[in-house]
């Protein structure tokens, strides 16, 4: 071992234990940030010993390189708005799988063994997926492509299909890796069978989809890392990959649906699932009612869901919390873990309106005080606050854990128009005798409300 | 042979670690755990540094290793700093 690769390794340790200190402190909002800077100066150490190594002979490309990264990265984080952080993350996990993809394409002339080889094709698959996947969920995110489930006869076929080449062609390129026809054919595989994985899946399972996504990205570095023998990747790519599965499972379970249900079966039983009509009738209400039913309240509940992001109404939720807080009221949120379109979305659009975050409690702890709230305010939710889920067993989204809002004394549901909600089901809410129809743009109808008060 | 060994044995216990530590995290910093979560595999930068440092001339290796420094640079930089964004945004009563 030469003194440069001691120095290396001992610097590779510590930048670990930054990596962990900081993801502990992750652990609370008060300490967050200053995990975050933890884990920004382990990147900066790992990177500063790793340009000591002696391999490195030319530095240009490396900076030519990094300022271009980091110009474009400083730029996309500036500028991004917290409403399109799902876009953007789904981006990030995207360029995080080319990149492993290709350090494995470049590793393969100092490829050792065939081991080194059959971890180069994982990072190249594993990179591969996450790459083109990740561009499509950021396209149905954006709305560049279309949000649904593209489905066609024959899928699961093509898909088998495609599974058993990368199979074969694996085999043959860790056989035979000089020849460039297999890598060529085995990247194109990969960089296809990312957009197959995905084109199936709806716009509203994409909070899964890119927490699966994120864990992927995490996978591909931990499999470059074995491909370049490097234990700071592993490291790493492992816990991101151990935070992707995390949060995959937390968003699967908050719609009582499999991993396989959501990846593979679209949401199709939309037309076949309804059991019972809804009776009752939709009662609308104007704001100007609505502001003496919220004057009297003690306890108010605000359920936001990501019709309260495309309608950018966070600073005036902030500005209505503040006007009933004033008239004596108490405002508490409810979070749903899949409203929005990433996990903790919601969470994000309160803070960046200054909503303190010991106000925003989970689904458990605001369902055990809903009997206490006078009022509710469901701005932009629907399937998360559908009371089918507990009542009618023939609902597709039935035993899906929601937040009860029925149980407030009172429930105003603020709604473009009577259209149902992303995955196109039938909300009895609406028909509640204690439900009120607060129709028209939220922003608008919240503004409307605030007036009212300062009148 | 013995060095994959020892690289598997740090990726059960960096598997462990990383259940332990993310289950810890609450549901209101999921979005900025994401963002980090970016950041941190935009590791394979120090991969790809090596690659994209190792000849003068600019071979084949070379150019798809510096274009794994742009993605993975883009990463780091974006990932770390829009998490420090949303971090700041997060107060509770009361804090300045």
């Amino acid at each position: 071992m030469t003194e440069i690769s001691i120095l290396i390794g001992f610097a590779y340790s510590i930048s670990a234990i930054l990596f962990i200190a900081g993801l502990k402190l992750l652990g609370h909002p008060s300490t967050a940030r200053k995990g975050n800077k933890y884990s920004s100066i382990a990147m900066l150490i790992a990177v500063v010993v790793t340009l000591l190594d002696q391999g490195i002979i030319d530095y240009r490309w490396i900076a030519i390189a990094m300022i271009i990264g980091g110009l474009i990265g400083a730029v996309i984080a500036k500028r991004v708005e917290m409403t399109g952080m799902p876009e953007m993350v789904a981006l990030f996990n995207g360029f995080g799988g080319i990149s492993s993809l290709l350090v494995g394409w470049a590793a393969i002339n100092a490829a050792p063994d065939m081991f080194a080889l059959i971890t180069i094709f994982l990072s190249i698959l594993i990179g591969g997926v996450t790459f083109t996947g990740s561009l499509v969920a950021w396209g149905k995110l954006s709305e560049r492509i279309m949000g649904r489930p593209i489905m066609f006869k024959g899928q699961s076929l093509v898909n088998s299909l495609i599974i058993v080449a990368i199979f074969v062609f694996a085999v043959m390129f860790v056989g035979e890796p000089t020849n460039l026809v297999y890598l060529y054919v085995l990247i194109a595989l990969s960089l296809l069978f990312g957009i197959m994985f995905v084109i199936p899946i709806g716009g509203g399972d994409m909070p899964v989809v890119i927490s699966l996504l994120n864990s992927y990205s995490g996978l591909a570095a931990c499999a470059a890392g074995f491909a370049i023998n490097n234990n700071l990747l592993i490291v790493a790519g492992c816990l991101v990959g151990a935070s992707g599965i995390i949060l995959t499972q937390i968003m699967c379970k908050a719609m009582n649906r499999s991993l396989k249900n959501v990846l593979f079966s679209g949401f199709a039983s939309v037309s076949d699932g309804e059991g019972e009509e809804v009776e009752g009738e939709v009662k609308p209400i104007v704001a100007e009612d609505a502001f003496y039913i919220l004057e009297a309240a003690t306890t108010v509940a605000i359920v936001p869901g990501y019709g309260m992001a495309v309608a950018q109404a966070q600073h005036v939720v902030k500005e209505l919390q503040e006007t009933l807080e004033h008239n004596g009221a108490e405002v508490i949120y409810g979070i749903h873990p899949v409203a929005g379109r990433m996990p903790g979305h919601m969470n994000v659009l309160l803070a960046e309106a200054d909503v303190s975050y010991d106000l925003l409690l989970e689904m458990e702890d605001i369902n055990a005080r809903m009997d206490n709230v006078d009022v509710c305010i469901v701005i932009g939710a629907n399937d998360v606050v559908n009371p089918a889920a507990r009542e009618s067993k023939g609902s597709p989204i039935y035993g899906m854990p929601v937040i009860n809002v029925d149980s407030a004394k009172t429930v105003f549901v603020l709604k473009r128009s009577m259209a149902s909600g992303f995955a196109g089901i039938e909300n009895p809410l609406f028909y509640k005798d204690n439900t009120r129809m607060l129709f028209g743009d939220a922003k608008e109808s919240l503004g409307t409300l605030v007036r009212e008060f300062s009148n | 042979m013995e060095t994959y060994i020892y690289l598997s044995f740090i990726l059960v216990l960096a598997i462990f670690l990383g259940f332990e530590l993310i289950n810890k995290v609450p549901a209101t910093l999921h979005t900025p755990l994401m963002s980090a979560s970016n950041a941190i595999s935009g590791i394979t930068l120090i991969g790809a540094l090596v690659l994209a440092g190792k000849s003068a001339a600019p071979e084949f290796a070379t150019i798809l290793g510096a274009l794994a420094v742009v993605f993975a640079t883009i990463n780091v930089v974006g990932g770390y700093m829009v998490t420090d964004r949303m971090l700041a945004m997060f107060k509770k009563k009361g804090d300045k």
